[in-house]
């Protein structure tokens, strides 16, 4: 699956849409695709302030546990709260029906995130 | 992690990657963890049987006059009681009982075969040479010169026995059946797969029927795919480590690196209850009666959980509302079992708790999950 060029992304897979001030986040097709079996996702509530770079919720595959980075600073607005009971979608549709959160962006963007160029070639430098 | 290129291959990698399989370090070899998904794999072999490749195992044989003597002071079955074609689960022991490795032993009429895990290879081979010199055996390491792979589930007889001869010596022969399926559990034979020269194991690590099979390693590939071919009207396929782990938990089965280590003796990980009556001496003896007579401090135990979330090694278990206490327990390994479709996991805990029905709380990074102590192994198989 390739990564869509309106996106940005984070070294750790996320990725981040932006429309206006509202950014949508969620995992990249690479990240779903090494998790693999998923078990169960931790999200944070509307009203939640999350930060860049750090972690806004958990991840769970079979084989292993995993932070979800936030790309962006902000307070969440809204959260996919279907996905907990259909986590195949993250792997199915990780660009769309797979989104986590959207968040209310305060402040700059990290100067760190990717464009779809750069993690194109990271998740292949990555990929075994 | 080291990218691909310069792991280990085995004589089934380039299949692997042409199966479109996800390909992972283990061990130092570039080995297929899995090809479809764990859960799904995990499933055919439960209810119809799958092929996995262990070419990074190691296995080692024994020869010489003496080879009983040097094999009898590694392991503590009594090796000259067993009956030719018999096959042992056992351990490498330091003197203090701790654990070096688990094996399987094979009893041959002209050598004794082990077979050892890839982790452990080169330090289990060191050990072994050094033992070996004592009784002035010879130590053949064959991992590299045979394949190895295992055929496991209720396919698995019809799968192997148009491609097989041969047939099970005398002690270790079931009477009404023929070849491979004559074979009792635990034991092997020798004889041929696809034509060419083969041991034939009935073992392994999954809780299903099954055979594990050795042969010359240029063959792998002419008999991997035979195999999925006979195999393949049944549904028959490749199933990757991933799913194997979860398999070999299932049943029970301990991982080396895991249920056992270099800080654990098979005592405390309840594979050794009772010590046989022994005429021989063997690495750790004096230990593990010690251990056996004395009770363990902690003792290894099987629990399910009603969450969703995956036990991990190194997550700790509390006593339940005791919420910032100290850990009275480690756990092993975790996974969802999809046979049993609940979460399952292995853990170390002090011994007083140690009783099935028992509710522990383990912490999941901060977080508390309910857990509940039950007798393993988790899966047994009804045929």
């Amino acid at each position: 699956m390739s990564n869509p060029t309106d996106l940005k992304y984070t070294a750790s897979h996320e990725w981040a849409r932006l429309e206006g001030d509202i950014a949508t986040l969620g995992i990249t097709a690479h990240a779903a695709e090494s998790l693999s079996d998923l078990v169960y996702i931790d999200l944070p509530a509307v009203g939640d302030s999350i930060t860049a770079g750090e972690a806004f919720g958990e991840i769970e595959s079979v084989k292993a546990v995993s932070d979800l980075k936030s790309p962006v600073t902000g307070e969440v607005t809204q959260v996919n709260s279907g996905l907990e009971d259909n986590l195949s979608v993250i792997n199915s549709e990780p660009f769309g029906g797979g989104w986590m959160i959207k968040v209310k962006v305060s402040g700059d963007l990290p100067a760190d995130l990717l464009d779809a160029a750069a993690y194109d070639e990271l998740a292949a430098a990555d990929a075994h | 992690m080291a990218s691909a290129t310069e792991l280990r291959r085995t004589p089934l990698t380039a299949l692997h990657e042409d199966a479109g399989a996800r390909l992972v370090d283990f061990a130092g070899f570039a080995m297929p963890v899995q090809y479809e998904g764990i859960l799904e794999e995990v499933g055919r072999v439960r209810t119809v049987g799958g092929l996995f490749d262990l070419c990074h195992m190691g296995r080692v044989r024994i020869l010489g006059e003496r080879r009983e003597e040097a094999a009898q002071f590694l392991v503590h079955p009594n090796i000259s009681k067993l009956k030719f074609g018999a096959i042992r689960y056992s351990f490498f022991c330091r003197e203090d009982g701790t654990t070096m490795d688990d094996v399987l032993v094979y009893r041959d009429t002209d050598e004794v075969f082990f077979c050892i895990n890839a982790g452990n290879r080169d330090r289990d081979i060191a050990w072994m040479r050094e033992v070996v010199a004592r009784y002035d055996c010879e130590l053949q390491d064959l991992s590299d010169d045979l394949a190895m792979i295992a055929l496991q589930g209720r396919a698995s007889v019809d799968a192997l026995a148009p491609l097989c001869t041969g047939e099970p010596p005398e002690p270790v022969r079931r009477e009404g059946a023929t070849g491979p399926a004559a074979l009792k559990y635990y034991s092997f034979m020798r004889g041929s797969v696809c034509g060419h020269e083969a041991m034939i194991s009935r073992t392994g690590y999954t809780g299903e029927d099954g055979y594990e099979l050795y042969f010359a390693a240029d063959k792998a590939p002419e008999i991997w795919n035979a195999l999925l071919e006979t195999g393949k009207s049944a549904g028959l396929t490749p199933i990757g480590l991933a799913a194997r782990d979860t398999l070999r938990l299932e049943a029970g089965m301990a991982l080396y690196g895991h249920e056992l280590d270099d800080t654990t003796n098979p005592v405390e990980a309840g594979l050794l209850p009772k010590m046989v009556k022994h005429t021989h001496d063997f690495s750790g003896r004096a230990a593990l009666e010690a251990a056996i007579a004395a009770g363990p401090q902690r003792r290894l135990v099987g629990f399910t959980t009603a969450g969703k979330r995956v036990p991990r090694q190194g997550y700790t278990l509390h006593l339940p509302g005791d919420d910032g206490g100290a850990a009275i327990g480690t756990v092993c390994s975790g996974s969802p079992s999809p046979t049993l479709d609940t979460i399952i996991g292995t853990g170390y805990v002090r011994s007083e708790l140690a009783e099935a029905g028992r509710t522990l709380a383990m912490d999941i990074r901060g977080k508390r999950q309910d857990v509940t102590l039950v007798e393993m192994p988790f899966f047994k198989r009804d045929y």
